[in-house]
């Protein structure tokens, strides 16, 4: 496997008794983020056997069938209380959590701001596609205010939640946004969130044509790539636009960045101490 | 990246995975793929490709492969040999015809 690149290096690490082309409907960003996580744990030279992908329920749970590692299909919202329990067990394996918006901070969002308060050596990657998917379009904590869903059909009134600020204040060691249209930074930022100790979040932004752009005058998936491809700026150029222009604008890039170390460094420092006293 | 690339490489489209969502036909900077009448990717332009490798990364579908161009000159035979003592480059080939065997 060393020479092959691309879509080739990508079809080394799918399961292919599983029914392709997957199950993502035609436009979808998730496909996008399967192919930079894979990209992500080559570049990094990890085995397939140290590697454990834990997800949950909706769109993005599909996602840890296709991928030939030590996969874990879990319970809606749960998918990081299994990967604690992996971690803890398991300090040396790559613990990375796949989950969607309503997954991570509707069902889960207990379970988030928890995870990111331990400081737990996970890396979560949360597929925002600003609806619930699978379900039948019915509007989620981030569907953006004014925007249609199949249960909000004059326009959602309430505030969406900012997964960004919400991970940063509740002490996440490393906290990123990316979008499916800018993949090689995409890569990069699942890279660094893997390598960085204690929980790293990484937000992509991933459009669904089906439930939410249909309902949204988008006319095509292109549209959607096309809208993603404006609103999405680097941190550096969004701070230097005054309030008043930024409008749609969403900043993209590495948001905090710190070296704490993970809870299960801590605790084995720890059992090591308390064996040694004895 | 550039247009020393041009004409270079090969672009391979799987019909049976492409779901013609269009990303690739809409954002390539050289326009070598086109949507056919059932709405699937079709290569229409391919010596104006310029190896940006665009399609590739973004096909959710994983269904484009961009190759080097392999020399056609080469008679079949003498091919087969030299993929062997490189390590088979095209990997996908002989893959699928084992998994067609198996």
């Amino acid at each position: 496997m060393a020479d092959i690149k691309g879509t080739q290096l990508i079809h080394e690490y799918l399961r292919h008794n599983k029914k392709f082309p997957h199950v993502f409907c035609a436009g979808c960003g998730h496909g996008i983020v399967l192919g930079s996580l894979i990209r992500s744990i080559h570049g990094l030279g990890l085995s397939k056997d140290d590697v454990c992908v834990v997800a949950g329920i909706g769109c993005s749970g599909r996602l840890a069938a296709y991928v030939d590692f030590n996969t874990v299909h879990t319970t809606h919202g749960r998918a990081l209380t299994f990967a604690t329990g992996i971690k803890m067990a398991k300090p040396n394996m790559h613990v990375i959590v796949v989950m969607g918006d309503g997954d991570s901070m509707a069902i889960g969002g207990n379970h988030l701001i928890h995870a990111a308060r331990r400081n737990i050596g996970v890396t979560a990657l949360i597929l925002n596609n600003n609806i619930y998917g699978m379900t039948g379009g019915q509007c989620s904590p981030t569907t953006p205010s004014g925007s249609f869903s199949m249960t909000t059909p004059a326009g959602q009134m309430e505030q969406s939640f900012d997964c960004v600020e919400l991970c940063s204040a509740a002490g996440a060691n490393y906290v990123a946004r990316g979008s499916v249209f800018h993949v090689n930074k995409l890569d990069a930022m699942i890279m660094e969130g893997i390598t960085n100790p204690g929980f790293g979040v990484v937000e992509i932004l991933s459009p669904c044509f089906t439930q939410y752009g249909r309902k949204n005058k988008f006319k095509s998936p292109v549209e959607m790539y096309q809208a993603l491809k404006k609103k999405v700026t680097p941190i550096e150029r969004f701070n230097e636009i005054p309030e008043a222009e930024r409008g749609e604008r969403v900043p993209s890039g590495v948001f905090v960045k710190k070296n704490k170390p993970g809870l299960e460094e801590k605790y084995y420092e720890m059992a090591a101490m308390c064996q040694g006293g004895e | 990246m550039s247009a020393k690339n041009k004409g270079k490489s090969k672009v391979t489209i799987f019909p049976d995975w492409c779901k013609g969502c269009g990303i690739c036909a809409a954002f390539c900077p050289a326009k070598v793929m086109e949507l056919n009448d059932q709405g699937k990717a079709i290569v229409v332009r391919e010596e104006d490709c310029i190896n940006c490798g665009f399609c590739e990364l973004h096909c959710p579908d994983f269904a484009i492969m961009i190759q080097p161009k392999m020399d056609d000159d080469i008679p079949a035979v003498c091919r087969d040999l030299l993929l062997k003592k490189t390590g088979g480059q095209v990997a996908g080939e002989s893959e699928e015809s084992n998994k067609e065997k198996g």
